[in-house]
């Protein structure tokens, strides 16, 4: 297990991240040539200030039609997604991690926040696989990429908080959570969680139609 | 649930089952992707994270009581999503369905993009489906019927050269009697503007023609009509995928205002042909913008207003509401406009929830109603939405600035009896602006 857990935090987290990071820039990369050559006509109406003010105005909570009328959505959207991406950043045992490895520094967020943070996104995880099942509508359109995608994003947090809490052997536990946050690195780039990468350009472009051509509101 | 247990008998599809086979539709399939998709497509096809937000937003979704297989997600997982999943190898009976839905259970009205929080595209990724329906002659009889007319005469409806310039004549003997010198200008070069109809007017709305003289008559325009082909502008070939014949028809509508050297294009009350006009056939013809400025008849109804060159005799008590045409509203934001034009001529206006941007359609525009009679219940029991949001204002006048609008609410009013009466603002200027002798 040792052996496992070396790997894990050695090699395989930089193969991970490298899959990430270069994944991510190859596909928007790819995507971004695959616009200028069949999609020109429209990639011509992008708009610095119409693309922001939209991403400003559905960054808001609430602060479009969409957010308004799926209240708890938003709720649970907005939680989800600043605790997912704050929390692994700012969490004491990964800044620990950075230091002892590389000599990283920078302040942390005290850990019973960080605790309940990873609460929350374990907690939003359960809610959006409860929406999947019971909402007809998502049902409706759930497959099973939807169902592992969730799985992947859950696996992490989970086996983190129970890391945390000195549930189950340590080292397994800690292994396991390093092994699924790999798996979720690099899944981002190749699964719908690329929304990641690519929302920001949809609802740029969306906004700059709507802004500069249509002279309306999108939010 | 699902379009599978709400098909419909259509002349055209069923000729179009008939002629199809998995191979030939897959190899289209794959010619248009390589062809005329890209980014777009692939992106909101991949980034859609299928979190069902979309669904309130479409008004056959909302009156199905949200029936998933009517919201706009639903809709691509029954079309494109499989068709990309099979390479296009379907069956024809599939791709009936697929054209089923996308050419009568969406008005491609735009209003789920309110809802996407990622800003996905709903209505081009139907606009991609008919594209695929049409290239493989699997469309509804009735709109491929328009289209046709586009191709052989120009103009939707089959209007023959002599009938449209015999109309305006018409029209202007009409008028005389009520203006003695009025005048419907056929051919004036360097005018002001050329004003353009689509072809109901001629065909069976001839008095918006004699109204719209007379405005431009009583405000001393500039202006004329063309005698040739270009002067209808529904281009519903626009909707039923043919976007080679669309380009035909936008072709000729500007070359026919640049020949008449008219300083700009004003649009009758008609939502499509300012789609098809402002965002869509300039685009397929490589222009980013239109080549000739072109304004919609609410924001010109504006102006005259605006600059006293329209005076209203007597404003009229209402109560009214508006309903705001998607193409003209989420399509150029005259909302504001609008509602200056209606508050002008009515004392009381009674407005909609939820409305201006945010409107639910009229669910008639973005081909539908061209459709015709086999897919009519389609839309009025679709629509049951905008019926309750009518009532709910408890006017008896309704004022839509687009003729597509004008069905649709019709037809709504009419099935739910509703007992209300739809305007243009053309109706309302027309009958209570100061005229000459009282001026």
């Amino acid at each position: 297990m040792r052996e496992l857990y070396e790997f894990a935090v050695g090699p395989l987290a930089w193969g991970a991240f490298a899959v990430f990071f270069l994944g991510s820039i190859a596909r928007l990369v790819a995507m971004y040539s695959l616009a200028k050559k069949k999609d020109a006509p429209f990639l011509s109406y992008m708009s610095w200030r119409y693309g922001l003010r939209s991403i400003g105005h559905w960054l808001v909570p609430f602060g479009s039609l969409g957010w308004k009328e799926n209240p708890a959505l938003t709720v649970v959207t907005f939680i989800f997604h600043i605790c997912l991406i704050v929390t692994p950043i700012f969490l004491l045992a990964h800044v620990v991690l950075l230091d002892l490895y590389h000599g990283i520094e920078y302040p942390t967020l005290p850990e019973a926040v960080t605790d309940v943070m990873t609460m929350l996104v374990v907690a939003a995880c359960i809610f959006f696989a409860a929406r999947r099942f019971f909402n007809r509508t998502v049902r409706y359109v759930t497959s099973t990429q939807d169902w592992i995608v969730l799985a992947v994003v859950f696996l992490p947090f989970a086996t983190g908080l129970l890391a945390y809490h000195q549930v189950g052997p340590p080292l397994t536990m800690a292994t396991l959570h390093i092994l699924s946050a790999e798996l979720m690195l690099v899944a981002i780039p190749f699964t719908r969680l690329s929304h990641m990468i690519f929302g920001l350009f949809t609802r740029a472009y969306m906004g700059s139609e709507f802004g500069g051509v249509r002279h309306a509101k999108d939010w | 649930m699902g379009i599978e247990t709400r098909r419909i008998e259509d002349a055209g599809l069923a000729r179009g089952i008939e002629r199809l086979t998995p191979d030939r539709i897959a190899e289209t399939f794959q010619a248009l992707l390589a062809g005329e998709t890209g980014a777009r497509l692939k992106t909101y096809v991949e980034t859609c994270v299928r979190c069902g937000m979309c669904a309130p937003a479409c008004h056959y979704c909302i009156s199905h009581d949200g029936d998933p297989s009517y919201s706009p997600v639903g809709k691509v997982r029954q079309t494109m999503w499989e068709l990309l999943r099979q390479g296009g190898r379907v069956e024809p009976r599939f791709l009936a369905d697929c054209a089923q839905i996308a050419y009568t259970e969406c008005n491609l009205c735009r209003r789920c993009m309110h809802y996407c929080p990622l800003g996905i595209d709903t209505a081009y990724i139907m606009t991609v489906v008919r594209r695929l329906c049409s290239k493989l002659g699997m469309t509804p009889m009735y709109i491929q019927d328009t289209t046709h007319s586009h191709s052989a005469v120009l103009n939707q409806m089959w209007v023959k050269d002599d009938e449209w310039t015999d109309s305006l004549q018409w029209q202007e003997d009409e008028a005389r009697a009520e203006f003695p010198d009025l005048r419907i200008p056929l051919e004036t070069e360097g005018v002001d503007f050329m004003y353009s109809v689509i072809a109901p007017e001629p065909k069976f709305r001839t008095q918006l023609i004699y109204q719209a003289a007379a405005i431009f008559h009583n405000a001393g325009c500039s202006w004329t009509m063309p005698a040739t082909p270009g002067w209808d502008n529904s281009n519903m070939a626009m909707f039923s995928g043919d976007f080679e014949i669309m380009g035909r028809v936008e072709r000729y509508h500007f070359e026919t205002a640049q020949r008449l050297r008219v300083k700009r294009i004003v649009m009758g009350e008609c939502g499509h042909a300012f789609r098809a006009v402002y965002d869509v056939g300039n685009r397929w013809l490589g222009w980013k913008m239109h080549p000739v400025p072109v304004v919609h008849s609410i924001e010109f109804f504006w102006e005259l207003l605006d600059q006293g060159k329209i005076r209203i005799a007597q404003k009229q008590p209402g109560p009214v509401t508006i309903h705001d045409p998607c193409n003209v509203i989420r399509g150029r934001g005259l909302m504001d406009k609008l509602r200056e034009v209606v508050h002008a001529l009515y004392d009381n206006v009674v407005e909609m929830t939820p409305n201006r941007e945010h409107n639910l359609c009229c669910c008639a525009g973005g081909g539908v109603i061209n459709c015709g009679p086999p897919f009519k219940n389609v839309r009025i029991v679709g629509n049951k939405a905008k019926a309750d949001q009518l009532k709910a204002t408890g006017v008896e006048t309704v004022i839509a600035p687009c003729h597509n609008c004008h069905g649709g609410l019709e037809d709504i009013i009419h099935h739910f009896k509703l007992g209300m009466k739809i305007k243009f603002l053309g109706d309302v200027i027309y009958a209570n602006m100061e005229r000459p002798a009282e001026a």
